[in-house]
């Protein structure tokens, strides 16, 4: 394990729990690292990229790890997204920092 | 029947530089592409947004390579079938393809070039239990004719650009405008904010906010929808608005959709594709380039796209002229003569004589 890796539970779509390492000094978001273990099947997860245009990404944060504030843009994002939750995020707009220590999320279903 | 050389299945900027790059062999192009305008996810998904990574652009707007595109390839002369989505393929006898669309339009070329990125778009279609049975008895995911809401009762759903430019045009046409969204505010350009604005105080567009439909009434046809709306207290009401028409506008995503069934080896959503060579899939005359393709080490990059468009182009001349000979050549030495009879050409050198 790197010095500024993290470790974050992830629950994929099938509800299989993924533990995984996180590297914070990548510039990686959520989104970026569900992707790079391939935890989504590729064209399913940030179709837009990462733009907060797509809520492809979107997760439910089961921890109570506290995570950057949400932006105008996710936001409205996720009040057109469907099965959004009150705990819903989009795992784009979540950059993977050192104090994300045992982050753990559910992906929203594809939609 | 539509024929040309290549028909390429996808407008995005792999499919418009592949116009270009055919071009230049003297092949003529037709593209196919479900969205009603070129340019795929750049004009549909983020067209105001910089790119940074175009080679010689050190920025350029997702739009504005689009048009660019089309301004390159424009000599030579791409056909369009646009707002309609490639469906069937099939191989011909003499090793061609006839490529048949939703709405039954025919395409017939030696070769096929799959440039489809993620897919065709598809609306993204809100979760109601009845909906699908209302599906074209009003209810409608995309507005295709807006004549067909002339006079009528219209409710639409959504908060983003679709939903108010459409709520704005539609408030002229249709006999009353209903505007659902589950909150309050919208996200879209300023001025179709305002617009929607104006017209709500005008009394010419009704908007219920936060609110959603959750159910669709009617016999055969929509009759009325039922909304939720949620006051600042938390207390829900239901009600019913009757209306003649539903339109949901939550976006679209896209799907590899009719492309999956065509027989090609697909791999992570992808299309498997020899890279070692020409991108042609596991049948022969059929190549698969860009964000659709993959292979060992692919990266989803449009600069990625152009060169494997580059590559599938000179191997597509072999099959459409075998055995004719053909060396590269250089824009700049050979000029670009249009299919449109315009040539462009570089500049000869002034040779003279100096005292």
């Amino acid at each position: 394990m790197m010095e500024q890796d993290i470790n974050i539970k992830i629950t994929d779509r099938e509800g299989v729990i993924h533990e995984i390492l996180a590297p914070t000094d990548m510039a990686m978001n959520l989104m970026e690292v569900v992707r790079s273990y391939e935890i989504a099947p590729e064209g399913t997860i940030g179709i837009c990229g990462g733009m907060a245009m797509c809520a492809s990404c979107q997760c439910y944060v089961l921890s109570d790890t506290k995570l950057p504030e949400m932006q105008d843009d996710e936001e409205a994002m996720l009040s057109e997204a469907f099965d959004v939750k009150d705990n819903s995020r989009l795992g784009c707009q979540i950059q993977m920092t050192p104090d994300m220590e045992g982050l753990e999320v559910e992906l929203a279903p594809e939609s | 029947m539509i024929t040309t050389d290549i028909l390429i299945i996808g407008a995005g900027p792999t499919g418009l530089f592949t116009v270009f790059e055919a071009g230049l062999l003297k092949l003529k192009c037709h593209l196919i592409d479900a969205l009603p305008q070129a340019g795929g996810q750049c004009s549909e998904i983020y067209p105001k947004k910089p790119i940074y990574d175009i080679p010689a652009y050190p920025e350029i707007l997702a739009g504005d390579l689009t048009h660019k595109l089309l301004e390159q390839c424009k000599q030579f002369e791409p056909g369009f079938t646009l707002g309609e989505r490639a469906e069937t393929i099939d191989k011909q006898e003499d090793g061609s393809f006839i490529v048949t669309t939703n709405k039954g339009t025919k395409h017939h070329a030696p070769v096929v070039a799959i440039a489809g990125g993620l897919g065709s778009f598809e609306p993204r279609k809100p979760l109601i239990d009845n909906i699908a049975s209302f599906e074209d008895k009003g209810v409608e995911y995309i507005i295709k004719d807006p004549e067909i809401y002339r006079d009528k009762k219209v409710v639409i759903a959504g908060g983003g650009d679709s939903a108010l430019d459409w709520s704005i045009f539609l408030s002229d046409v249709a006999s009353e405008v209903t505007l659902i969204h589950r909150r309050s505010e919208f996200r879209g350009h300023l001025d179709s904010v305002e617009k929607v604005q104006e017209l709500k105080n005008q009394g010419k567009i009704k908007l219920i906010t936060p609110a959603e439909v959750i159910n669709v009434v009617g016999h055969h046809k929509v009759d009325a929808v039922v909304v939720k709306e949620t006051s600042d207290k938390h207390i829900h009401k239901e009600y019913e608005i009757v209306c003649d028409h539903f339109i949901p506008l939550f976006g679209l995503s896209p799907k590899l959709g009719p492309i999956a069934n065509w027989g090609l080896e697909i791999e992570k959503n992808a299309i498997v594709v020899n890279n070692a060579l020409d991108y042609q899939t596991n049948i022969p005359g059929i190549y698969a380039i860009g964000d659709v393709n993959t292979y060992p080490g692919k990266l989803k990059l449009i600069l990625c796209g152009f060169h494997e468009a580059t590559l599938m182009c000179q191997s597509a001349y072999q099959i459409i002229n075998p055995g004719k000979r053909y060396v590269l050549k250089y824009t700049t030495v050979a000029g670009i003569d249009g299919f449109d009879g315009t040539r462009k050409e570089a500049p000869k050198a002034v040779v003279k004589k100096i005292d």
